[in-house]
């Protein structure tokens, strides 16, 4: 490479309390190219872009970031836009009650003597979405067009800022197949006329047909660059960066001791709660065996947690069609408190949002959902629910002080265990557990991969939802692979490799059963 | 940790520090001092006590009910127009139509159930925010109590003024004090030791976790029951023919049953539990809409029985009835450290932040202040105590209130000392 590149960010190490996010990540990117970065959920590449866009603010990284050949300290968004670095994140951040127009220049207002310049800003909205090629009229709200269309305003609304480095977090992800073509064809145009773009993608086919270099990320790291025109992109290379690694010995060891099927589904379909046109779930029919450990795998907005959630009491989308069957039996889950009653237990993946109480202290949530275990008619109590605490507290090696203790001084490992405490105090059949070791450090995961396994020793049965393959691969006795709300194919463990498993996630095409 | 704060928590609150529930004590009892010396003693006279306890049983009620709907994370605007309406219901009832009144009571009661229900359906089952069903509400019942009323006043016989405006009645040998009043007094004082010797027992049950020092419990035993024993001698030994207020003995049993129910129950629980995290409450099983309904309808019934406490203690029903007491009774509810959000806060805090306000306001009208500098003062106090948590909050340390009320509200140890302390210095004023 003869030309300076326009960015270079050096040896970034970002840390969260207690995970360590980025670590000594590279990145370099040469004016005007499209460079795309792959990575599996979790690796840190929204981390990156937030690092490179200001969101996390200088200081708060370690590293340097080089940009037009000058160090750049960018205290907050703003500062990186100015720069000419606009982000184009997965939610779109747009105000579905404005117009287009309204949206394009919002905080960024062209004015004349302290008010808005309509008139400008009338005029120059044509041309910004003449540029993306967008065909409506500038007037009409935001929510009122479709969200092919609506990615199309942000990025005219990245152009009114004069942008020369466009960041797209998933652009694709939730465009059709039209759509997504038609945003590739622009990104293509973009690049000639000198715009540089950083693309995040999962679909491998897009980055194949678009990027000049590939950049891959894994857990936290750069893996390697890989310039296309040079070398070639393959898939299969790429698959391999992003998910090959040491399985060894992040395991415990267990002898699964699988028994009947016990708990089956049928021909699930559920729809989105908003859109009526949207399946979030076709047709989907799985089985889990007493003492089994099955995994979900697939990538994000794959429709996994719509399925647990919508099984779970139907507490996501509208329920259109499917059975559920326990121990032969057809059962009904018309609520959270039927899917208890028949011994279902769900753990979230957002345990802060859904999963606590965030003002409860540790034996408040314990016993949170099986109340009537701790209650004589209706009065709680309080040493049962203080005996019963302390006991996972011991068994699952919950580290606090004592059980008073509030679960937001908690770290992220030991909530965790208190959520999935909360659950076997339930004393369920079936667990179903929703990226039950995000965001939490390597030892706690240990743990938590212990518990899981222990759950299934006792006979239950247990659905692992996980973005990360290796989690699967190295915890589950069997494993479904979901695309599109559908479910593309059943893996049992000795096959499982992250190579197929990926593959049958990003593809529809049903795998013939071995 | 320094002995104050070591001193502070034994008595406060188990293992974590309660400071925010001491400071509202100890801002009650500055405030009580405060006034007495500066009305020469006026303050803690009989007459003043029993007239301070009259006067704010009935918002002290709606506060308890206000605590759960706030809790819930909703908002109660109409509790004003629902006790107007059912004071006029009521009053008519007994006065025009000859409903003899202990029915016109439960017909108040029916009409506040009605109230409510009607409420909470549009809350729980429809998903109208509370502050609009309510708002509206407060418009609707205010409109309906000046059309049955003809915006007349209608009064009400003496027997239904007992409610709120009787007392204790004589009875026994003329010990020179009331002594159904100082009988009162000895079971407040075995009660507080009961409960204090139970919960150590309790605490005592759960190996691993101490109780606290001896000492410490005789200390709060010695404090509440001289507490008590000075605000009986007061109700007990005022004019004759006054003594403790049957609206007081209304108000401290309503405390003492939702406090047990808010704290000690599963029904309890769960009001905490849907404000706290509503969907985390959801997907552990808590039936959303029902506790949303069983709020807003406990509200309207504790408003209409506020309502007709007020009507008894003033003889009559008015079209002025009720006017702003929701929010004295919001006041109440935020000084007595619940959270704007939900999902914190207990009826005891509750009954001290009326308290606080209660004294605050018969003090300065003690001292001949206006009542335009009552209202300056009253607001800013309520700006100032809401302001000290939002700091405290943004001090990065997640929700103080939470961590400094948790303790109250369901640590064993802690709940023998407050809730009945405060039920007793409801009964002090």
């Amino acid at each position: 490479m003869s030309a300076p590149p326009l960015l270079e960010m050096r040896s970034i190490t970002k840390t969260f309390p207690g995970v360590t996010a980025l670590s000594d990540v590279n990145l370099s990117v040469r004016d005007g190219e499209i460079h795309a970065i792959c990575g599996e959920n979790g690796a840190g590449k929204s981390t990156l872009m937030k690092v490179l866009s200001g969101v996390h603010p200088y200081g708060s990284y370690e590293g340097s970031i080089v940009y037009r050949g000058a160090e750049t300290r960018f205290s907050d968004i703003r500062a990186s836009e100015h720069a000419g670095i606009v982000i184009i994140h997965q939610e779109l951040a747009l105000v579905p009650g404005m117009s287009i127009t309204e949206n394009i220049f919002l905080g960024n207002e062209p004015r004349r003597f302290g008010r808005i310049d309509w008139k400008a800003a009338n005029s120059h909205v044509l041309k910004l979405l003449a540029m993306v090629g967008l065909n409506e009229d500038p007037d009409t709200l935001v929510k009122d067009i479709g969200v092919g269309k609506q990615q199309l305003v942000e990025i005219a609304k990245a152009f009114a800022k004069d942008v020369q480095l466009l960041i797209l977090d998933e652009p694709t992800a939730a465009l059709n197949e039209t759509d997504s073509r038609h945003l590739l064809d622009l990104l293509r145009g973009f690049k000639k006329r000198g715009i540089t773009s950083i693309m995040i993608s999962h679909k491998l086919n897009e980055i194949e047909a678009i990027a000049d270099s590939i950049t891959i990320l894994r857990d936290g790291r750069t893996i390697e660059t890989i310039d296309v025109a040079g070398e070639g992109a393959d898939e299969d290379r790429i698959v391999r960066g992003m998910v090959g690694r040491d399985l060894g010995s992040r395991f415990p060891e267990h002898e699964p001791s699988i028994g009947e099927v016990f708990f089956e589904v049928r021909d699930w379909t559920v729809r989105h709660p908003i859109s009526a046109e949207r399946l979030v779930c076709k047709n989907s029919s799985f089985t889990v065996r007493r003492g089994e450990i099955v995994g979900f795998a697939g990538l994000m907005g794959a429709g996994r947690t719509e399925l647990a959630m919508s099984l779970f009491g139907r507490s996501y989308g509208v329920y259109l069609g499917g059975r559920v069957f326990k121990d032969g039996r057809e059962i009904q889950l018309r609520s959270v408190a039927d899917a208890i009653a028949h011994g279902l237990a769900y753990v979230s993946e957002d345990r802060k949002a859904v999963g606590l109480n965030l003002l409860d202290d540790v034996k408040t949530s314990v016993v949170a959902a099986k109340l009537s275990k701790i209650t004589r008619n209706g009065v709680i109590d309080e040493a049962a629910e203080y005996h019963a605490a302390e006991e996972y507290r011991r068994n699952l090696r919950i580290k606090t002080p004592s059980v008073d203790e509030g679960v937001t001084k908690l770290s992220g490992g030991n909530q965790q265990k208190v959520v999935l405490a909360k659950w076997m105090f339930t004393d369920p059949d079936l667990l179903i557990l929703d990226e039950p070791t995000r965001g939490i450090d390597v030892g706690a995961k240990y743990e938590i991969y212990g518990i899981i396994q222990r759950l299934a020793s006792e006979g239950r049965g247990v659905i692992v939802i996980s973005s990360e393959l290796p989690e699967l691969i190295g915890l589950c006795d069997r494993i479904y692979t979901v695309f599109e709300g559908t479910i593309t194919g059943e893996i049992a463990r000795r096959d499982a490799d992250p190579e197929l498993l990926m593959k049958q996630m990003t593809s529809t095409k049903k795998l013939a059963t071995p | 940790m320094s002995r104050t704060k070591e001193l502070q928590k034994n008595l406060f609150g188990g293992t974590t520090s309660n400071a925010r529930q001491f400071v509202m004590i100890a801002t009650l009892v500055g405030i009580i001092l405060y006034f007495q010396i500066s009305t020469g003693g006026l303050t803690l006279q009989s007459g003043n006590l029993i007239a301070l306890t009259q006067q704010y049983a009935y918002i002290s009620v709606l506060s308890i009910g206000m605590l759960m709907v706030i809790v819930a994370g909703h908002i109660d605007l109409s509790v004003g127009s629902v006790a107007a309406f059912t004071g006029i219901v009521v009053a008519k009832a007994i006065s025009q139509h000859d409903v003899p009144w202990p029915a016109g009571i439960l017909l108040g009661l029916a009409v506040g159930a009605l109230i409510g229900a009607w409420q909470g359906f549009w809350v729980a089952y429809v998903g109208i925010p509370a502050f609009i069903v309510t708002l509206a509400g407060m418009l609707l019942f205010r409109g309906g109590n000046q059309y049955i009323g003809n915006a007349d006043t209608v009064p009400v016989p003496p027997g239904f003024r007992e409610i709120g405006a009787g007392y204790l009645p004589e009875a026994g040998p003329d010990t020179g004090y009331n002594n159904l009043t100082l009988l009162l007094g000895l079971l407040a004082c075995a009660a507080v030791i009961w409960r204090e010797l139970r919960s150590r027992q309790v605490r005592k049950q759960m190996e691993g976790a101490e109780p606290a020092p001896l000492w410490i419990s005789v200390i709060r035993i010695v404090v509440m029951v001289a507490v008590i024993v000075f605000a009986t001698l007061r109700f007990a030994g005022g004019r004759i023919g006054t003594s403790f207020p049957i609206s007081g003995i209304i108000l401290a049993v309503l405390v003492i049953a939702y406090s047990y129910y808010t704290r000690n129950t599963a029904g309890g629980r769960h009001i905490y539990a849907v404000g706290g995290n509503s969907r985390a409450a959801e997907l552990s099983g808590v039936k959303l809409r029902r506790v949303n309904f069983m709020v807003m309808m406990n509200m309207s019934i504790l408003a209409a029985l506020a309502g007709m406490i007020f009507v008894a203690r003033s003889a009559a029903s008015g079209p002025q009835d009720g006017l702003s007491w929701e929010l004295d009774a919001i006041a109440a509810v935020f000084i007595g450290g619940a959270a704007v959000s939900g999902g914190l806060g207990t009826v005891g805090g509750s009954i001290v932040g009326g308290l606080v306000m209660a004294v605050l306001n018969n003090g300065l009208q003690l001292t001949g202040t206006g009542s335009d500098m009552v209202q300056i003062i009253k607001g800013l106090f309520l700006l100032g105590a809401v302001a000290l948590d939002v700091y405290n909050k943004k001090q990065g340390r997640f929700s103080i209130i939470g961590s400094l009320t948790r303790p109250l509200r369901r640590e064993p140890s802690a709940q023998s000392s407050d809730p009945t302390a405060q039920d007793r210095e409801t009964a002090r004023i």
